[in-house]
Parts: C-alpha cells; sequence; structure tokens
C-alpha cells in the first residue's frame, strides 16, 4: 500500500517535524504555547498569538467537531481518495483547527452537519508520514 | 495612521489613464510580460504620457517588480512589487498615491499582464513541498481555487441560509452586464436553471459559479491631481483607500461564514473618502465565485452579515437594477486572468468617463472597487470619483 500512494507527500520544516514524528504513529500532537497557556496550528517556531518561542508538544484527545466543509467532485489527477470525497476543516476540543479529509461518511450534503463530533484516524501513506484523518463519532 | 490624516489624502491623485491589452481571452500567441507591456502602451496612450515620463512602477506579478520594468526598458526610481493576490492592484492605488502625494514619485504605471490560461510565459507554482500549503492542506485534497472557496461558501449556507439560487441570480446578472459588452468572453444569455444545472465541481459551487480563466493584460497611469489637470483625460479622482489581509492559506481564515480583511479594507476607504454607501453609482466587487460578492457586499457594508444572497436576488444587481455591479461582466462572463482585480480598476474608469456605451451606468460619478486576495485572505477597497467632494 505505501508503495502505490501517489497524492501529495508533505515534506517536514524543522518547526514541523515533530508534528509529523508523531502522527507516523498516529499520536495527534500540537505545538503549545507556555506564555499564552494555548495550543496553536500550524506549527511554527513562534507563537501566533503572542510571538514566544516558549513551546512545547502536547498530544490532543483528537476530539473535535466539524466546522466546514466541501464535497469535491474533481479533484487532483492521482488523489487516492476517488471523487467526491470531503474536504473538511475541522475544530479541535482544544481549539486550533486543521483541515482534513472526513471519511466513513457518505459524501452527501444532507449527512453532513456542521458541529458534528469527529474524531481522527491516521491513514499512513509511506514509512514517514501518516496523515490525519476524520470520521464521525458516535460517542456525543 | 489617523482617519484625520487619511482624509487629508482625498483626492489628492488622480487616475489619468487607464487600458487593457489589445485582445482578451485565449491567447497563447502572447506571453505574460508581452501583455503587461501591451496594456503599459494602452494606458500612457490613454493618458498622453510616454513611458520616459514613468518613475514609479507597480506590479503585482509572481515576479519582481524590476523584471517587468526591464522588459518594458522603464528605469523606474520608485519601485513596488506588492503581492496579495489579485486585490494587489487595489492596494497598489494605495501605494502610489503615498508615493505620488510624498514626491517620491511623480507618473505611477501599474501593470498587469497574466497568461492564466495558456500559461506562456508564467513562473512555476508559488509552493515549494515543505510549504504550509502542501503539508497542511494539499494532502486532503485542496485542489485549486473552488475547493477552498466551497469551504466558506458551505459555512455561509448553513450558518444564514443563503441559497444556491440566490449565488446562481448573482451569475445570471452579471452575465446580462455581459451581454452588453462586446469584448466579454461569454455573452450568451444565461438562466438560474442552467448555473444549477451546471456539475459540481466543489459542492456547493458548480462550474457556472465559477470564473474564467483568461489571458489578458490591464494598466493604469495614476499622478497628482493638479498635474492631472493639464492631461487630455477626465481625472478619475482617488478618493478612499483601503488594504487588510488576516491570512493566506484558507485553513487560516478567521470566520469561514465572514470576509474580515474585506470589511477592514471597506471601513478604511469609506472613512478616508468620507462618502456614504447610497453614494455608490457603480460597484465592481472581485467574482472569482459567486459567494466572493456576496460575502463581499456584506463585508463592505451595503447589507448586513448574512444578507448577501438577499440582496443580490431579484436582478439587482444586473442592468436596470438598483445596484449596477460588474458591468464589464465580471470575472464570471467578461474575463478572468487570475489577478482580475485590474480589470475592476479599468471598467471602474471607463464608467466614470462614461465610455461604456450600452453599458454605461447614467450619471456615474463615484464608484467602488472592492478586491479580493488569496482565498478570502486579503482585501482591498478603492473608492474613486470625478469629484472631490
Amino acid at each position: 500500500m505505501p508503495d502505490e500512494y501517489r497524492g501529495p507527500i508533505p515534506v517536514p520544516l524543522p518547526e514541523t517535524r515533530p508534528y509529523w514524528e508523531a502522527a507516523r504513529r498516529h499520536e495527534l500532537t500540537l505545538p503549545f504555547c507556555t506564555a499564552c497557556g494555548a495550543f496553536f496550528f500550524y506549527p511554527r517556531a513562534a507563537c501566533p498569538t503572542c510571538l514566544s518561542g516558549a513551546l512545547e508538544w502536547r498530544r490532543v484527545s483528537g476530539r473535535g467537531r466539524l466546522l466546514t466543509f466541501t464535497i469535491v467532485y474533481r479533484g487532483p489527477r492521482d488523489f487516492p481518495l476517488p471523487a467526491p470525497y470531503v474536504l473538511a476543516m475541522v475544530e479541535l476540543d482544544e481549539g486550533p483547527r486543521l483541515m482534513t479529509n472526513l471519511i466513513d461518511v457518505e459524501p452527501e450534503p444532507e449527512r453532513l452537519e456542521i458541529g458534528m463530533p469527529v474524531e481522527v484516524t491516521f491513514v499512513d501513506v509511506n514509512d514517514e508520514i501518516g496523515l490525519p484523518h476524520f470520521r464521525p463519532e458516535a460517542r456525543r | 495612521m489617523s482617519a484625520a490624516t487619511r482624509r487629508r489624502l482625498r483626492g489628492r491623485v488622480a487616475i489619468v489613464g487607464a487600458a487593457e491589452s489589445d485582445e482578451l481571452g485565449k491567447l497563447p500567441h502572447k506571453s505574460a510580460f508581452a501583455l503587461h507591456a501591451e496594456a503599459a502602451r494602452n494606458a500612457l496612450a490613454d493618458a498622453g504620457l510616454t513611458k520616459q515620463d514613468v518613475d514609479g512602477i507597480f506590479c503585482a506579478g509572481l515576479w519582481m517588480a524590476s523584471e517587468t520594468a526591464e522588459y518594458m526598458g522603464i528605469t523606474p526610481r520608485y519601485i513596488d512589487g506588492t503581492q496579495i493576490g489579485g486585490c494587489s492592484f487595489m492596494a497598489l492605488v494605495e501605494h502610489a498615491m503615498a508615493a505620488l502625494e510624498t514626491g517620491l514619485c511623480e507618473v505611477a504605471l501599474i501593470t498587469h499582464g497574466e497568461s492564466g490560461r495558456s500559461r506562456v510565459g508564467m513562473p512555476g507554482t508559488r509552493f515549494g513541498p515543505d510549504s504550509v500549503r502542501l503539508q497542511f492542506e494539499n494532502p486532503f485534497g485542496l485542489y485549486g481555487p473552488p475547493t477552498g472557496y466551497a469551504l466558506a461558501a458551505t459555512a455561509h449556507m448553513r450558518r444564514y441560509g443563503t441559497t444556491s439560487e440566490q449565488l446562481a441570480e448573482l451569475a445570471v446578472s452579471t452575465r446580462q452586464w455581459a451581454e452588453l459588452n462586446p469584448r466579454a468572453m461569454m455573452r450568451d444569455p444565461l438562466t438560474v436553471d442552467e448555473v444549477l444545472a451546471s456539475r459540481v465541481i466543489a459542492w456547493p459551487l458548480h462550474l457556472l459559479d465559477c470564473c474564467l480563466v483568461t489571458d489578458g493584460g490591464g494598466a493604469v497611469v495614476l499622478t497628482t491631481s493638479e498635474r492631472a489637470k493639464d492631461l487630455p483625460r477626465p481625472p478619475v479622482y482617488v478618493l478612499g483607500t483601503g488594504e487588510a489581509s488576516t491570512h493566506v492559506y484558507v485553513s487560516q481564515m478567521p470566520d469561514f461564514s465572514n470576509w474580515d480583511a474585506a470589511r477592514l479594507a471597506a471601513e478604511r476607504a469609506f472613512e478616508m473618502a468620507g462618502v456614504a454607501h447610497a453614494d455608490i453609482d457603480v460597484a465592481e466587487f472581485y467574482d472569482a465565485f459567486t459567494i466572493v460578492p456576496v460575502m463581499g457586499l456584506e463585508a463592505a457594508g451595503f447589507c448586513a452579515p448574512g444578507e448577501g444572497g438577499a440582496f443580490v436576488s431579484g436582478g439587482r444587481t444586473a442592468p436596470g437594477g438598483a445596484f449596477p455591479m460588474n458591468t464589464n461582466g465580471g470575472g464570471l462572463s467578461y474575463t478572468h486572468t487570475g489577478m482580475y482585480g485590474m480589470f475592476t480598476l479599468v471598467e471602474a474608469v471607463r464608467q466614470l468617463r462614461g465610455e461604456c456605451g450600452p453599458r454605461q451606468v447614467a450619471n456615474a460619478k463615484t464608484t467602488i472597487c472592492h478586491g479580493l486576495g488569496g482565498m478570502f485572505s486579503a482585501s482591498a477597497t478603492l473608492i474613486c470619483g470625478t469629484e472631490v467632494p
């Protein structure tokens, strides 16, 4: 399977490498600013709220809610998910938002509600990169 | 800068020349730089000036502005290559105003040339494999502009009840303007049903919710209002300007159902111009997708948040409607090279000069050009008039 992956594969920067290393272990970790006491995303070398460099990596719950979405009928060539697929923004319980795919759901507008609870699940694309996808969460 | 200080800039500079490239549309025989030069030549001729008069160059391409100057054989002493997407040109008017007012340059040339469709002489992608876009967005199938704009369209529809029919009405009204413009690429009559029946690109956006992809160029020439009096064309005075940027990547959009940068830019422009919304005779709102002017009208204060869909319904923005908007046919039906903002400027100048023939808005004295950059990332607003209030 990893050999067959033909979608875009992230190339980490120094400040994003811990994120991708954790994702490879199927753990969602985010930068946490100890000056602000808050998470942020995407990973940067400076907190976008206060510019502090006093940052830590902390694991988060992997739970959140659907913020918005689109159902893509014309995707990039060789994209691994067959169209139509759901491109989504998820707001994590810890606050930050990230772009993802919502999977394990029918790609139909009436099946998708803003605010619906979702949880992370990882898809390995090669030996170094796992991508955080999300799926509907039954808990809430 | 305080509002009072900016108010003193009102009417200090004017657009004295405006033109497009000789051709617009599908132009595989012309490079992007050729389109820059063609537009610049036409705009300078319109202004009654030559390239030797130009000492300030303002470009928003993906190249250095100095490369555009080199191509045209211009040796500028003031150079501005601000690139904030398709609204860069409205922002560059603000920057040119500042340079002209302080005497750092005397004649400002703002040019645009883009081979958006044929991709002749265009640079490669801006996004490297370790960019934020390639790490955190593209792996999930963010694909070209439609997918990004659809995220906002969904949020707006679900939050406010905006409908696909309302968005389609905007496309239809805009097409009606294009029917009156011989230079428009798409001039066949269009119906709401046809928009809704066009294939879905990224739900909720259909093909006919999306702008054209064309080749073309445009340019405007500015100088001080004092010098403008000696030039052949009636001056188009710069009354109000504003620009703002909240993010670049769509995943960083602060609120998917509101366009914050547009609100910030428009507030500044209206504050400086000292005109009321009711004073606007002609509106040119950047329309890369039907959702963009809907959210732009809300952000610029022409209606309340959430009311943009209703605002554009009933043919309000069409020829004969109460709010003439995108009178050239817009990016949806006229032309859209990729950075469409320049074409709003040229159309506003033409409307204020009364040059628009069948699509001329009667007694057009005040216009607004409202621009989009990136993924609802940046915005810049320009209010112009035939007189300084």
